[in-house]
């Protein structure tokens, strides 16, 4: 009975103690489109506009405003939003593929804003790679040529790269077809070799622009799991965008969400269920399987007095799914320990609450 | 009270709400009613004013403007070795060129010096023919270019045939050279595109003949300002082709090529040229196409080749050589356009298949090499592969056959053909020519104009007005009347047929596919060739020109209005016949209306194709600026008066085709 204290998997590692240092750091951007577009965040006026107004007044759109976040190194950072939230033209912005209005893009401590063509291209080669919603592979060469074009940018040998986009090839699991055309593969399968082709660099950071959005819902999963697992292998630092809720949830270790190129909200998963910033966020996360997402953390109350507290132990980082076997199987509410230390308890009642409570209210 | 305040406010609001409807729906009935009223108002004028102020001027007889060109002509022609301009410039033009055509000419058409054969004989050339065909395409093609250039030899043409081929050949490497490295830049630069489009634009409206008389000012007449005058001629499409090539090669793979760091160089070569590699070779296929038509028609000033037999047998009305050479001029453009056709599919089947025969093919196209090398050696030692053998028998077989067959007709079937001529020409032609040349030229002129800003808008009635004036200003306008009416009544029969055939075309996908073939083959043959048939048919007349013009014209307007049919919404149609509408309904309150858009279109390229080719009829007796251009090509007199006739023409262009595409704009609006 005792047993079930620990054994509860934690469900992902919460990068507590990740390395200060953000790879990516993103500081006031502003992304404006239209005549005079560099006048409006400097305006304290314009700035406060919405997106309708500013559109009457200046004939501009706003598609990404005043967007600040870091990105962890190892960390899988997720974008969402609905379309027309602005979040393809940020991740463009984070490597200058749409140049951006005004704010600052540190990565690794250098202003990629102040670089000039050659060093980002540079940058573009070694460092960021990205991979798209429509693939965008050459329809004219074969799947191992696909993977080796940006090394063969670089100018790297035939023979070379060839070896090196063969490896890439297995890794995402594509041996056998290094020969064929794109059009010969099934969606899944080129943005397989899309992947590949963003890996095949050994970049620092990938950058992915919703790249699952195109495929079926059973493919779409299988390749989320794949990005899992590639992330596992890898570890590289991802940023991921996606207007996808449960794919947002599934992959990311922070989400931000967007609107109106504004940030709502930016925080793990079970942040923004738990604690949503507005009616938007709430709106969005409503339909969440809450049981899911919720730890211990976001349940758990005070101890009172009267409460038995001789139960299991349980960490606050326990998702509430997987510890509901044990509370209801405990006798006593079960305890959530920190480092030694009571937080609170949970018992029969507040775990019913969220699993019993989960299609209705939220 | 609340009430009495009420009312009278909801009828306002729903009258200012409502009045767009009822409005245009007057405004369209109008439109058409306006146009009746001007005709109404033109023909009670006739009665009154006929054959006043009517600007005509007999064949012989000149202006001062084209005693002016002249002058220009024959100062030029004075100062062409003096003038700087001339001596640093276009004489080093036509000198490049000219030693280029030579250079080919020799090389498969023309005796060399010190030989009394070219250098490759015909073994040679067919040799290569196949070789190249089947290396850019498949076997297939290879056979039929094998089969096609021994057929010319049979016909007795050789050496025209490779006239013509040499400089085909010839102008499209120069329109290439130039063409594909605009056209990539156009891809690429939105200015630039934006610059370069309205003349592309302009440049597909003018019929293929107006390029010749301006040339042969600066280049003289012969082989080389033929050469520049085809290029001019044949490039926009592979600018326009390759632009579009370029355009459409998707966003996101450029963006990926980007983001991986390429330099816009690493782009351009290992993105988008690639990508866009099979509509190039389309854009080549077209400029081929319009090279051959426009070398054929450049016999008039003096190309040599195949157009040149066309034009002596079509000036001596023997139909029957004029047909030979016809024949072998759809020859040459039925192997030319498959074997580019085939070299843009290549690219798609090749890679599809397997390596190990890819290797082969390697192998394969090498010995191909070496046969066609020997084949040309042979063809450059020994007499028998260097001239072709025979005299032509099967060619005046042919020509004999025709005349024949001509003969027969024109003795048996005269009385069916002249009815059918003469009820059309009585009926239809002269009246509206009468209507046109004998008004007083004021009267037609704002007849023209306002009917143009009714039907376009104030802006193509400007247009206009403004070629109307310019018009009278060649001096040319009876003549120009005249190849109005003509044009004018071509364009309707075009119109019938093209809605009756695009519309059956457009319902029937089993229609669709048996036509649609034979109209792509039409659009693919130069415009000449069409004159030879109706010419046995119907003599030299302009009635022979009229219908020559129809059969050419008619199938791109087929093609626009079936497409444009069948661009009718499923859906749509099918809540018309779901709520009861016959088939007779169906197209006339559905599906015609709905491609609006797409018959002002075919009005439009009707017209631009039945004008270049009222004019080309000319040759056979169509007389008007056709004959005038014709003439002043020939003698030395009517120079001017031929400039002033072709600039003539391009004004009739121009107003045709500003007045119907405002028309389209608001109809597709």
């Amino acid at each position: 009975m005792t047993p079930a204290t620990t054994e509860a998997p934690r469900r992902r590692d919460t990068p507590e103690d990740r390395a200060p240092t953000p790879v990516i750091s993103v500081r006031e951007l502003w992304k404006v489109f239209g005549p005079k577009a560099g006048q409006v965040p400097g305006s304290e006026e314009l700035r406060g506009l919405t997106r309708r107004e500013l559109m009457d007044r200046t004939g501009c759109t706003a598609a990404v405003r005043d967007v600040s976040f870091d990105v962890a190194p190892g960390e899988v950072f997720v974008v969402m939003g609905l379309s027309g939230s602005g979040k393809s033209t940020l991740v463009r912005c984070l490597t200058r593929l749409i140049e951006p209005t005004a704010g600052e893009i540190l990565f690794e401590g250098e202003d990629i804003r102040d670089a000039d063509a050659g060093r980002l291209r540079e940058l573009r080669r070694s460092k960021f790679s990205m991979v798209f919603q429509h693939f965008g592979l050459l329809p004219h060469r074969r799947v191992v040529d696909n993977v080796a074009f940006g090394l063969e940018i670089r100018g790297m040998s035939r023979a070379e790269r060839t070896r090196r986009a063969l490896e890439v090839v297995e890794l995402v699991g594509l041996s056998g077809y290094e020969s064929s055309y794109p059009d010969q593969l099934s969606g899944g399968m080129q943005q397989r070799v899309g992947l590949a082709r963003a890996l095949a660099g050994d970049p620092d950071v990938l950058l992915f622009d919703e790249p699952f959005s195109a495929l079926d819902p059973l493919i779409r999963r299988d390749m989320q799991n794949e990005v899992v697992r590639l992330h596992r292998e890898v570890g590289k630092t991802m940023v991921f965008i996606t207007h996808d809720l449960s794919e947002a949830l599934r992959l990311g270790d922070r989400i931000l969400i967007m609107r109106d190129g504004r940030t709502v909200q930016c925080g793990t998963g079970d942040e923004l269920v738990g604690a949503p910033a507005d009616d938007y966020v709430r709106d969005f996360v409503r339909d969440v399987p809450r049981g899911d997402v919720l730890t211990l953390r976001w349940i758990m109350r005070p101890a009172d007095p009267g409460d038995a507290l001789d139960g299991p132990e349980l960490g606050p980082d326990v998702v509430v799914k997987e510890a509901t076997r044990a509370v209801l199987a405990a006798e006593k509410p079960v305890k959530v320990v920190e480092n030694g230390k009571l937080l609170g308890i949970v018992g029969d009642e507040e775990i019913l609450a969220v699993v019993a409570g989960q299609e209705g209210d939220a | 009270m609340t009430v009495a305040v009420r009312k009278p406010e909801k009828p306002e609001r729903t009258g200012t709400e409502e009045p767009p409807a009822p409005a245009r729906r007057v405004r369209t009935v109008s439109r058409s009613m306006v146009v009746a009223a001007i005709l109404l108002v033109w023909l009670l004028l006739f009665t009154v004013l006929r054959g006043k102020q009517t600007l005509s001027l007999a064949a012989a007889d000149l202006t001062d403007l084209h005693r002016w060109f002249n002058d220009v002509n024959d100062s030029v022609g004075a100062n062409r070795n003096s003038n700087p301009l001339f001596l640093y410039f276009f004489n080093e033009i036509r000198l490049v060129i000219d030693t280029l055509v030579t250079f080919v000419q020799e090389l498969i058409s023309q005796p060399t010096p010190g030989r009394p054969v070219p250098r490759i004989g015909w073994l040679g050339v067919v040799g290569i023919a196949g070789y190249v065909s089947w290396a850019v395409g498949n076997w297939r093609v290879a056979l039929l270019a094998v089969a096609g250039f021994t057929f010319l030899g049979l016909q007795g043409l050789w050496q025209e045939s490779m006239d013509t081929l040499a400089l085909t050949l010839s102008a499209v490497l120069v329109a290439l050279l130039f063409a594909l490295p605009l056209g990539v830049w156009a891809g690429l630069s939105d200015r630039v595109n934006r610059i370069v489009t309205p003349f592309l634009d302009f440049m597909q409206t003018m019929p293929t003949f107006v390029y010749l008389a301006p040339l042969t000012l600066f280049f003289l007449i012969g082989p080389a300002s033929a050469t520049i005058a085809t290029a001019i001629y044949a490039a926009p499409p592979a600018i326009r082709i390759t632009a579009h090539a370029i355009r459409s090669v998707p966003e996101t793979t450029v963006e990926a090529a980007d983001s991986m760091g390429a330099t816009r160089r690493q782009a351009l070569l290992k993105v988008l040229l690639p990508m866009s590699r099979r509509t190039v070779v389309m854009g080549v296929n077209q400029t081929i196409m319009a090279a051959l038509a426009m070398v054929t028609i450049a016999a008039l000033i003096d190309a040599p080749g195949l157009g040149k037999t066309v034009v002596q047998a079509l000036q001596s009305l023997d139909v029957g050589t004029a047909f030979n050479a016809g024949l072998a001029i759809v020859v040459m453009a039925i192997v030319l356009d498959r074997v580019t056709t085939a070299a843009s599919g290549r690219a798609e089947t090749a890679r599809g298949s397997a390596s190990p025969f890819l290797r082969w093919r390697r192998h394969l196209l090498a010995g191909g090499a070496v046969a066609a090398a020997v084949l040309v050696y042979l063809s450059h030692t020994y007499v028998w592969a260097a001239e072709f053998p025979g005299e032509g028998g099967v060619g005046s077989g042919i020509s004999k056959g025709t005349t024949d067959v001509t003969t027969w007709a024109q003795d048996n079937l005269a009385g069916l053909t002249n009815a059918f001529r003469d009820i059309l020409t009585n009926g239809l032609l002269n009246p509206f020519q009468t209507l046109l040349t004998d008004s007083p030229w004021w009267l037609v002129g704002a007849a023209l104009v306002a009917v143009g800003t009714v039907l376009g808008g104030w802006r193509a009635g400007a247009t206009a007005a403004v070629c109307v004036g310019l018009l009278v200003g060649t001096g040319v306008w009876s003549d120009a009347m005249t190849t109005l009416a003509s044009t004018a009544v071509a364009t309707v029969l075009v119109m019938l047929l093209g809605v009756v055939l695009g519309v059956w075309m457009g319902r029937s996908a089993l229609v669709d596919r048996l036509l649609r073939p034979s109209l792509d083959a039409a659009q693919v043959m130069p415009p000449f060739v069409y004159l030879v048939p109706f010419l046995a048919l119907f003599g030299a007349t302009r009635f022979t020109a009229i219908v020559a013009a129809v059969v050419y014209a008619a199938p791109v307007a087929v093609k626009i209005i079936a497409d444009g049919v069948r661009a009718v919404p499923g859906a749509t149609v099918e809540a018309a016949t779901s709520s009861g509408c016959s088939t007779w309904q169906l197209i006339t309150k559905v599906q015609l209306p709905m491609s609006r858009g797409a018959l002002t279109l075919a009005t439009n390229q009707g017209l631009i194709y039945v004008l270049s080719m009222v004019v080309v009829g000319g040759l056979v007796g169509a007389g008007a600026l056709g004959y005038d251009v014709v003439a002043g090509f020939s003698q030395g007199q009517l120079y001017g008066k031929g400039l002033a006739a072709g600039l003539a023409i391009v004004l009739l262009g121009i107003m045709f085709d500003r007045i119907t595409q405002a028309a389209a704009r608001r109809a597709g609006a």
